[in-house]
C-alpha cells in the first residue's frame, strides 16, 4: 500500500512482523513498518472479527492496535520501531496474560 | 504539591510550542506533554527530522511546513520543559495531570492548563471505509512528513477541502500520481458573500489556485461534485463507486485517502467538563472561550484549532496570547503589559481569520455527508454500529441522545472513545428527531482520555 521513496535516507532497523524479519526505516512507526512490509490488515475486530487497519495515523482512531513486544493493545501509529522489536497483527479481543 | 509547574501544556503543535516559548519568556516554569516523540504536532510532523536527514522532502512538503522549522527551535531554545511520548490520559480539578511517557506514569500538579490537542479529521463515515486500505489523507499525508513514504498503486483522494488539495500536490511533488480526486460539491453560494474579503487576503487564493493548476498540469482527473460514494472490498478496498453528474461510476483502487475537513480534538476539554457550544458554521462543537483563550473552568485554557479551527498561523498566534494570559494571572506580568504585548499579536490574528468565513462555508459538509443516508454505513467504527440501528434505535426505541445511545448499543464505547463516531451519532440524532445538533449535544466524554492499564495504576505513587 505505501513505498518508502528513494531519497528518504536509507536507515533502517531490523524488527519482527508476525514473525517476519523486516527492515523498518529508522525512526518510523510500528504501524508504519507493517504498512510498509506489505500489511494490509493489522488486527481483526473483537465485535465481528473483520479485517481493519491503521486508518489515521495521528493516535485518535485506534484502529492500529496491534500486539507490540508481547503487550496487546498497543497504538501501534505512536509507538517508534526499535531495533528487534516484535509487531503482531492482533486477532480479535486481546488475551490477557496472567 | 509544590514544585510543580506553572502551565502545563498538553500538545507540541503550534499552539502549543508557542504557548511555551512565550510562556518561558516571562518567567513561567512551562512543561509541554505530547504524544508524538518530535515537537511540531501533525502539521508540522517530523519537522526536525525532514530537515536534518531528508532536506530534500521539504521541497516537496513545500513553505509552510518549513515554516515550522523556525517555531521549533525557538520552543528548544525556550528553556520550556518537553515530554514526548506522553499520554495524558486525566486532568482532575485540581489541575493534576496524569500522564504515561515512555512507560514512565506519574501525576504531576500544574498551577495552571493549557490545552492546545489540536484539530483532528472529521470522520467521514461512506459504505466499506473500514476497509483496510481505506485511511485518512491526513495519514497519508503524516507518513510522507515522518517516514517519507507514499501510496504505492492506485490510489484516489475523496471528500474535500483545503488540506485534500495541499496533501495532493504534495504527493505529485513526490512523484506519485492520484488516479482521481473525487470532490464532494462545495457550497459555492453560501460561500459568496465572503468571498470578497477572502481575495483581499493576500496569500490564501493565490495559494488555492496554484494547487488546483498544478492538480491540472499534471493531468489529474478532478471530479467535482460526487455523491453517493460507497467502497467495495471483501478484505480490504478494490473499487470506489460513486455517483457523477448523474451516473453511477466506479474506479478500481488499492488506497482509498478519505478527507471532509477538520474539527477540534477536544476529547480532554470535554473530559475536563470545559463548556462546548455548537459552532454551526463549522459543523462541530467548540469550548466556550474568552478573548484569551481562558475556558469556563479555572486555570483552564484552550489555544490553537481545539478551540474551534483556525489553522496554524492563528494557533500559533493564540498560544502567545492565552501564555500571556498565563504569565499575567501568575503574576509575571502586569495588565498594562499584557494588553500591550498582546496587540500586534491580535492584529495578526484578525488577518488569519478574514479567510475562515469563506473557508468554513465553501468546505462545509452537506447533510448527506454528515448523516450517511445509506443505513448499511458503519458509524461507530469500534463497536460496529450502523447508521440504520442509529437511527431505528432514535425513531422506534425514543433513544434521545448520544449518551443514551451508549446504554442501547454501547456507540462510542469502544477504544477511541466516541472520537470517529461522536459528531455523526449527533448528527443522525438531530436529522431523526429534527433539532438542532445544539440540543442534542454531545458524548459525556469521562477520564482515561487514553488508554491505562490497571498495571501502570497500581504503580502510581499516591503518596505525594
Amino acid at each position: 500500500m505505501f513505498r518508502i521513496l528513494s531519497d528518504a535516507g536509507g536507515a533502517t532497523v531490523a524488527v519482527l512482523i508476525d514473525g517476519r524479519p523486516y527492515q523498518a526505516p529508522r525512526g518510523c512507526t510500528a504501524a508504519a513498518a507493517a504498512l510498509l512490509a506489505g500489511e494490509s490488515a493489522t488486527r481483526t475486530t473483537p465485535v465481528s472479527g473483520v479485517p481493519r487497519a491503521p486508518y489515521c495515523m495521528m493516535g485518535v482512531c485506534f484502529e492500529c492496535l496491534m500486539e507490540i513486544d508481547g503487550v496487546p493493545n498497543q497504538q501501534a501509529c505512536l509507538i517508534p520501531v526499535a531495533e528487534g522489536m516484535r509487531i503482531n497483527r492482533q486477532h480479535g479481543k486481546a488475551a490477557v496474560q496472567p | 504539591m509544590s514544585g510543580g509547574p506553572d502551565l502545563a501544556i498538553v500538545g507540541a503543535g503550534p499552539a502549543g510550542l508557542a504557548a511555551a516559548t512565550t510562556a518561558a519568556e516571562h518567567g513561567l516554569n512551562a512543561v509541554v506533554f505530547d504524544e508524538q516523540a518530535e515537537p511540531g504536532g501533525q502539521i508540522y510532523r517530523g519537522i526536525e527530522s525532514v530537515a536534518a536527514a531528508r532536506n530534500a522532502h521539504l521541497a516537496v512538503l513545500g513553505p509552510d511546513y518549513a515554516a515550522g522549522l523556525e517555531l521549533v527551535k525557538r520552543f528548544r531554545a525556550s528553556g520550556a520543559e518537553y515530554v514526548p511520548q506522553a499520554a495524558v490520559w486525566q486532568i482532575d480539578a485540581g489541575r493534576n495531570v496524569y500522564y504515561r511517557s515512555r512507560g514512565d506514569v506519574r501525576i504531576i500538579n500544574a498551577k495552571q492548563i493549557l490545552i492546545a490537542t489540536g484539530a483532528m479529521e472529521r470522520p467521514l463515515p461512506v459504505p466499506g471505509w473500514t476497509l483496510p486500505g481505506v485511511m485518512t489523507c491526513g495519514a497519508a499525508q503524516t507518513l510522507l512528513k515522518s517516514t517519507g513514504a507514499v501510496p504505492a498503486g492506485r490510489f484516489v483522494l475523496a471528500g474535500s477541502g483545503p488540506l485534500l488539495l495541499l496533501i495532493a500536490t504534495q504527493l505529485l511533488r513526490a512523484g506519485v500520481q492520484p488516479a482521481a480526486i473525487l470532490e464532494t460539491r462545495p457550497n459555492y453560494r453560501a460561500a459568496l458573500p465572503h468571498l470578497p474579503r477572502f481575495i483581499a487576503t493576500p496569500g490564501y487564493l493565490r495559494k488555492g489556485l496554484a494547487m488546483l493548476a498544478q492538480l491540472r498540469k499534471a493531468g489529474v482527473p478532478f471530479k467535482r461534485g460526487v455523491r453517493q460514494m460507497r467502497i467495495l472490498g471483501d478484505e480490504r478496498a478494490r473499487e470506489i463507486e460513486y455517483e457523477w453528474r448523474g451516473r453511477r461510476e466506479r474506479c478500481a483502487v488499492d488506497l482509498v485517502l478519505l478527507h471532509q475537513g477538520i474539527v477540534p480534538n477536544a476529547n480532554l476539554a470535554l473530559s475536563l467538563r470545559c463548556e462546548h457550544e455548537w459552532n454551526e458554521r463549522q459543523r462541530s462543537f467548540r469550548p466556550r472561550l474568552d478573548a484569551w483563550g481562558n475556558s469556563t473552568v479555572p486555570g483552564v485554557l484552550i489555544a490553537g484549532d481545539s478551540g474551534g479551527i483556525i489553522g496554524a498561523k492563528a494557533a500559533e498566534l493564540s498560544g502567545r496570547i492565552a501564555a500571556l494570559s498565563a504569565a499575567c494571572s501568575a503574576g509575571r506580568i502586569g495588565l498594562d503589559v499584557r494588553d500591550r504585548l498582546a496587540r500586534p499579536l491580535r492584529r495578526t490574528l484578525a488577518h488569519h481569520l478574514v479567510v475562515r468565513p469563506f473557508l468554513d462555508a465553501f468546505y462545509r459538509p452537506r447533510q448527506e455527508t454528515v448523516a450517511p443516508r445509506d443505513d448499511d454505513t458503519v458509524v461507530c467504527r469500534c463497536e460496529e454500529i450502523r447508521a440504520g440501528e442509529i437511527r431505528r434505535l432514535v425513531t422506534g426505541q425514543g433513544c434521545p441522545g448520544p449518551n443514551q445511545m451508549k446504554s442501547f448499543v454501547r456507540c462510542g464505547m469502544g477504544p477511541c472513545q466516541g472520537r470517529l463516531c461522536g459528531l455523526t451519532v449527533v448528527e443522525l440524532i438531530a436529522e431523526c428527531r429534527d433539532v438542532s445538533p445544539a440540543e442534542v449535544g454531545y458524548y459525556r466524554i469521562r477520564p482515561p482520555v487514553k488508554p491505562v492499564t490497571v498495571g501502570e495504576l497500581a504503580g502510581l505513587d499516591l503518596d505525594r
